[in-house]
């Protein structure tokens, strides 16, 4: 069809009450059932009705603060805790059949053996809807939870310091490490390593399973994995970035980057960035770039107007991504216009939930679907191949061994 | 819950997934995938339909290797415990989630983390088997390494123990409030808080997942040595154990019971729960014979070296797996030739001795040796007669019920399911229904409050 959007991608970010620290007081809100196996799967069920590409479930290793930078303030009048990202994804795992998993897992206080494990499981369990929202532990606290090492922090108003940027690097240093370890453990068997030839009596073809030996300032890690090669080969790999040091982080070892611009001309400058930098770091396959935005919807651009206006005489929201309050039509209208940039798609932040993640699947879904930007079916049966990214081959694989 | 009014002992029954190890046998044309969700489902399923009360599922951290080789005869790999027992949550609804997570190679925040969320998931049916490890080539694959003594394994086992129990604790049960009309979402400013300084850990901060239905997921445990079964006794609630003779699991039961009244506990508040392997058949003679089969594959010849090896610790592939016992003294203190299974024996000289007096008394050869000490299946025979067992064990405090399992995975368990559970139910000994309530409240356990008390005035190293 000449003229017509090429289809976009269309993720959500499921966090607690939604994304406004006034949502969990909504009419409709469930703030009761934040921590329920029930809360988590309707909504991922709701986003799967939608045809989404995936959801992505926020975590952390300590309470939620305003400033993600900061300590929490030990405030009593916002959503305080969470659940275990990874663990939600799979129970949801087998009540879904299509939508991707991408759980958010740190990459500071963690095992990366676990993680891979983890994450590799995750794939078998959904038949190859896993991904990894990779993440670093920034604040001191999470630090002491683990008592393990000392971070010193950053503060919001000097993240130039020498000081800052020698922690900054030193935190992506370790994620860039961290993801190279488990992208080695999901490949460290190749596919066909289990035979199970009762005439020799091998359940294994020894010859396929490989050390990682990987050592690294943090950790160092010998291999191979206890989990089998998953569906996928290598599950989903994605980041958030505000900047060079996260852009470059995600052109290493990412397959799909988050990035915040609030209108389009600086979405077609952070694209521009980000290729630069793939090209600085000799990356072949594009990284798949999808815009976040945090969305209030309504019928009207005067009702979302005063939600918004409600939610924040109550609370206000700040956030690093553009905050759109606005219909679901004019929405769709913006994420067809903004694709000039280059951008490939969007992760919606829905401000309250469930409402808004209703109105993306039952309002903005068929808006995008009419204008052709939008699928009308699940196609392929993984992560990756939604995002027509092959399944790459083990780098450990025998010369000759099929793919 | 506690029945009064009946008048017999109900018995505890779980299910474990075959291991991965020899008594598994992948090459049996029924067995299938260790690793596909399907067949942790169908197990799952088939344990839930029996009103099982548990499912056991153990962990890896390493692949096992001999020298330099990975370990090709047995199943190798497995999934991730927590990420199953996850997805397990949601195709059950009854059914306790046990899993073996190790506590050298964790830490509490992560550990309290994820068996707090699985209890939430499942609605109050997580349970932890705390083991340790001080196995260094298992180190290569963590950030700590394996830097752990062998002395300092339950120093850190309780240290953890008690750690995740106060960040389980750091929540009450009043600290969600979530209330929209007064904006009030927590009940204070330091719901979570926590802070524990040991020999093992300097930590301290918030916790983040909400007082779960348990409140203290049920804390499983299979001390064996004497440090192991005092440990399992001041904080288990229940214990698993290899000792699967009738005399030797009375002694253990007797040991055990005292050691926890020793501990300062009510022992009717810990179970004893042996593993056995269970091989049926519509006669007796059927079931032996079935039995001989299978065993004849668990210990084929070169499982039978690979085992000796376990015990000598060095390469016996040179020996005849016909001929008899080797004549060459065990090398304990050599490097370890089979990595990444529990050892077999503490002292390999002793052990290698007992191997040669089987042979030479019984005339056994090396094979036959081996198969006789590794005899692993405990009931053989009618439905009926395996039921008469089980009942007869619990009856006389033997033990208070068993994980059940057999050699071939996932359907093993269905007829154990179908033929023996209902003789136990039908007898009064056994559900029918599945009770209302946690996976602690089934398994009539202490209520974490005063067990949280008790823990308080008994453990040493960590205060909170």
């Amino acid at each position: 069809m000449p003229g017509s959007p090429l289809p976009l991608h269309v993720a959500v970010a499921l966090d607690g009450a939604g994304w406004h620290p006034a949502a969990w007081r909504e009419p409709g809100a469930r703030p009761t059932e934040l921590f329920s196996a029930r809360y988590w799967t309707d909504l991922v069920r709701t986003a799967e009705r939608g045809l989404l590409d995936f959801v992505t479930i926020e975590d952390s290793l300590g309470l939620q603060s305003g400033d993600h930078l900061a300590a929490p303030e030990r405030r009593t009048d916002r959503v305080q805790g969470r659940l275990d990202a990874e663990l939600i994804a799979a129970f949801v795992a087998p009540l879904t059949s299509r939508i991707g998993l991408v759980p958010t897992v740190t990459t500071t206080h963690t095992e990366p053996f676990h993680v891979a494990s983890a994450l590799a499981t995750l794939d078998h369990d959904s038949r190859g809807r896993a991904g990894w929202r990779v993440q670093t532990s920034v604040r001191p606290d999470e630090a002491a939870h683990f008592g393990r090492r000392s971070i010193p922090g950053l503060r919001r108003d000097q993240l130039h310091t020498p000081e800052a940027e020698a922690l900054v690097a030193e935190l992506f240093g370790e994620a860039a490490d961290a993801i190279e370890v488990v992208r080695r453990l999901w490949d460290s068997w190749e596919d066909d390593a289990e035979i199970r030839d009762a005439a020799t009596g091998k359940f294994l073809d020894r010859a396929k399973l490989h050390h990682v030996d990987f050592v690294g300032d943090r950790f160092s890690v010998r291999g191979p994995s206890i989990v089998p090669r998953p569906p996928q080969g290598q599950p989903l790999v994605v980041s958030l970035g505000h900047g060079d040091e996260p852009y470059r982080l995600a052109a290493r070892g990412a397959d799909v980057l988050f990035v915040t611009p609030h209108d389009v001309h600086q979405a077609r400058g952070i694209v521009g960035r980000v290729r630069e930098i793939e090209t600085e770091v000799g990356r072949d396959e594009p990284l798949r770039v999808l815009a976040d935005l945090v969305v209030v919807l309504a019928p009207t651009r005067e009702e979302a107007d005063e939600r918004l206006a409600r939610l924040d005489a109550t609370d206000p929201l700040t956030s690093d991504a553009a905050i759109l309050a606005t219909t679901p039509s004019a929405l769709a209208d913006l994420l067809v216009s903004w694709q000039e940039a280059g951008l490939d798609g969007y992760r919606l932040r829905p401000a309250v939930l469930p409402t808004d993640l209703d109105h993306i699947v039952d309002r903005l879904v068929p808006a995008l679907q009419e204008r052709g930007a939008f699928r009308t079916a699940y196609v392929g049966s993984t992560l990756r191949e939604r995002f027509g990214l092959p399944r790459p081959t083990s780098r450990y694989a025998t010369v000759g061994s099929p793919a | 819950m506690s029945q009064p009014d009946r008048p017999r002992k109900q018995i505890v029954l779980g299910a474990y997934f075959p291991g991965v190890n020899h008594d598994t046998v992948w090459s049996d044309p029924a067995s299938g995938s260790h690793i596909d969700f399907a067949s942790f489902e169908h197990w799952a399923r088939t344990a839930e339909r029996g009103k099982l009360d548990l499912l056991f599922l153990a962990e890896g951290l390493r692949i096992r290797t001999r020298g330099e080789d990975f370990f090709d005869q047995d199943v190798v790999g497995r999934p991730d415990t927590f990420t199953v027992l996850a997805a397990l949550a949601a195709v059950t609804g009854h059914i306790g989630l046990a899993g073996t997570i190790n506590s050298t190679f964790n830490e509490p925040y992560e550990l309290a983390r994820k068996f707090a969320t699985l209890d939430v998931l499942s609605g109050g049916r997580a349970a932890w088997n705390v083991v340790t490890s001080s196995d260094a080539p298992t180190g290569e694959n963590f950030r700590r390494g394996g830097y752990l003594g062998h002395h300092q394994r339950y120093e850190r086992a309780g240290e953890t123990l008690a750690a995740v129990r106060a960040l389980w604790d750091s929540w009450g049960s009043d600290a969600l409030v979530a209330d929209p009309s007064s904006g009030t979402f927590l009940r204070d400013g330091h719901v979570g808080d926590f802070e524990l300084h040991g020999n093992q850990f300097d930590i301290a901060g918030r916790f983040t997942v909400p007082r779960s239905p348990q409140g203290h997921p049920v804390i499983l445990q299979a001390g064996e040595s004497p440090a192991g079964r005092d440990f399992a006794a001041a904080n288990a609630d229940a214990i698993f154990s290899r000792y699967q003779k009738f005399d030797e699991a009375r002694a253990f039961y007797d040991d055990v019971k005292a050691r926890v009244a020793k501990a300062g506990r009510n022992p009717d508040e810990v179970r004893i729960l042996p593993s056995a392997a269970v091989v049926l058949g519509d006669t007796e003679a059927e079931a032996r014979e079935r039995h001989a089969e299978i065993h004849d594959r668990q210990v084929d010849p070169w499982t039978a070296i690979v085992l000796a090896e376990m015990v000598w610790n060095r390469d016996l592939s040179g020996f005849d797996p016909d001929g008899p016992v080797p004549d060459v003294e065990p090398t304990p203190e050599a490097p370890t030739w089979i990595r990444g299974r529990a050892p077999l024996t503490q002292d390999a000289h002793a052990t290698a001795k007992a191997w040669r007096e089987i042979s030479t008394a019984r005339g056994l050869s090396l094979r036959e040796t081996v198969k006789h000490v590794f005899d692993r299946a405990v009931f053989v025979g009618t439905p009926e007669h395996v039921a008469d067992e089980i009942d007869r064990y619990v009856r006389a405090d033997a033990c208070d019920g068993f994980i059940l399992g057999s050699h071939v995975s996932p359907t093993g368990l269905d007829e154990i399911v179908e033929k023996v559970v209902p003789i136990l139910a039908a007898r009064g000994v056994f559900r029918t229904e599945y009770e209302e309530g946690t996976l602690r409240e089934n398994l009539g356990l202490a209520p974490p409050a005063r067990f949280g008390e008790r823990r308080a005035a008994t453990s040493a190293g960590v205060a909170s």
